[in-house]
């Protein structure tokens, strides 16, 4: 066996600043994605037909492909469409939120459903509008319901977003793969890359469950 | 007032309204009964649009409810409603719970609707609870705070469907203590409900519907003492 992590010891401060380009991804694909994700599942809930399908066919397409793929379409293949080079931040950012939207949007869907119907006739019956009442009455209780699966949403993509390493983003994973390959020696740099992405990931459970609790005061 | 004229009310193809004409003068408070399945809830729910009607024409006060044209949010501002299962918003506070109508709905200050609704939850003795949640209130304390609630907007009319049939008998009385209260102030009320000594009591008049039809409008004493259709007496013996 032949470990020596003292080896890797002089590029750790190299690997950790890819926590920085990690979270700038993850941050800015999961708010965009769960604004958006609200967006697609008030249309899926919407009486119009035309919503629901666009809705239904974008999560079908964007459930029903790799990742990996719409990431690489995005980041090597807009160009021939849109006719410029886009940085590989940008592509991570777009599809990470593009795909986590169509996830999104099925959690809050599921949860603007569970809520009473009688919420609905309530605030109905005191004449509120209904983009007011989904916003103060439906959504705020669907959120407080769903917040533990919109959690995993984005442990998953904190985790996934090591998928940038191959359009050249320099996350951790990234990072840990060049120290890899610049000392030949690729166990230590993953053990270490693994160990920050466990840690971000216990983080996020814990900011999570305090999150939770507060929102559960009510109860 | 409220003008009914020949509502009808289908759910595919079972037909749960079939044709009813009433009126409710201002001031008047009108208890509907019947079994269940009468299509009495359905009726009370008509009045404000939670339930849209096959056919047939509501008034309410000047207002043409069944009028595609009428904006029934402003309609459903002067019409109070109270519900078998209170349905108070949880994650707000009692207080919150009744300012929140009159703050976005009505365009209240924070600091006129708090000082209204205070003086509501006073009214039914709630006032301490102002700043509990829902949750922490019992059955008979949630009710009362969702006429509060209701009464919040300065509604013309209020509707109570079953507003006790969902509560434990001992919180029955201070409901309708709340409801009595209500009915000397003036306020036109329609109730459903199966407080047959409370409709006795409170009521200007009984409604008693059977098969999605109305079968007897009568004063309470009378309907009380000398039912004249048999379904009214069949229905009588069994509940009282």
């Amino acid at each position: 066996m032949d470990l020596d992590f003292t080896a890797i010891l002089p590029s750790l401060p190299y690997i950790l600043k890819g926590i920085g380009v990690t979270l700038k991804i993850v941050l800015v694909a999961g708010l965009l994605g769960f604004a958006f994700g609200i967006i697609l599942a008030i249309f899926k809930i919407s009486k119009y037909k035309a919503l629901n399908w666009f809705a239904d066919v974008y999560t079908s397409i964007f459930r029903g492909t790799p990742l990996i793929l719409q990431l690489m379409i995005i980041y090597y293949g807009a160009p021939q469409i849109i006719g410029v080079e886009i940085s590989s931040y940008t592509a991570a950012v777009v599809s990470f939120s593009l795909n986590s939207a169509a996830y999104i949007s099925e959690i809050i869907r599921a949860g603007i459903l569970a809520v009473d119907k009688g919420q609905k006739e309530a605030a109905m019956a005191l004449g509120v509008p209904g983009n007011r009442m989904m916003r103060d009455i439906i959504l705020p209780q669907a959120l407080k319901n769903i917040l533990p699966a919109l959690m995993n949403e984005f442990i998953t993509l904190t985790k996934e977003s090591a998928i940038v390493t191959v359009i050249a983003a320099n996350d951790i994973m990234r990072r840990a793969y060049i120290v890899g390959g610049e000392q030949y020696r690729f166990f230590e740099p993953f053990i270490f890359a693994g160990l920050i992405y466990y840690l971000m990931v216990i983080s996020l459970t814990v900011a999570g469950k305090a999150v939770e609790r507060r929102m559960r005061q009510s109860d | 007032m409220i003008k009914v004229q020949d509502l009808h009310k289908s759910f595919g193809k079972l037909e749960v309204l079939k044709g009813i004409s009433t009126t409710i003068e201002n001031g008047e408070v009108v208890a509907i009964i019947g079994p269940s399945g009468s299509g009495k809830s359905t009726f009370l729910r008509c009045l404000n649009l939670l339930e849209q009607p096959t056919s047939g024409k509501i008034l309410i006060g000047k207002d043409d409810v069944t009028d595609k044209k009428t904006n029934i949010m402003k309609v459903r501002e002067n019409v109070g409603m109270v519900f078998q299962h209170f349905h108070l918003f949880p994650h707000m506070t009692v207080l919150q719970n009744v300012t929140y109508a009159p703050i976005k709905v009505k365009g209240l200050s924070k600091e006129e609707a708090e000082k209204h609704g205070l003086q509501l939850l006073e009214k039914v003795g709630l006032s301490e609870k102002a700043n509990e949640y829902p949750n922490r209130l019992s059955g008979g304390q949630k009710q009362r705070v969702a006429i509060a609630r209701a009464l919040a907007m300065n509604p013309g009319v209020m509707l109570f469907d079953e507003p006790t049939s969902a509560l434990d008998p001992e919180m029955v009385k201070e409901v309708l203590e709340v409801m009595k209260s209500l009915a000397h102030t003036g306020m036109t009320m329609a109730i459903v409900t199966h407080e047959m000594g409370f409709a006795r009591e409170v009521a200007d008049r009984v409604l008693f519907l059977d098969g999605g039809v109305l079968v007897e409008d009568a004063p309470p004493a009378e309907f009380f003492s000398s039912p004249k259709s048999e379904r009214a007496r069949e229905f009588l013996e069994k509940m009282l």
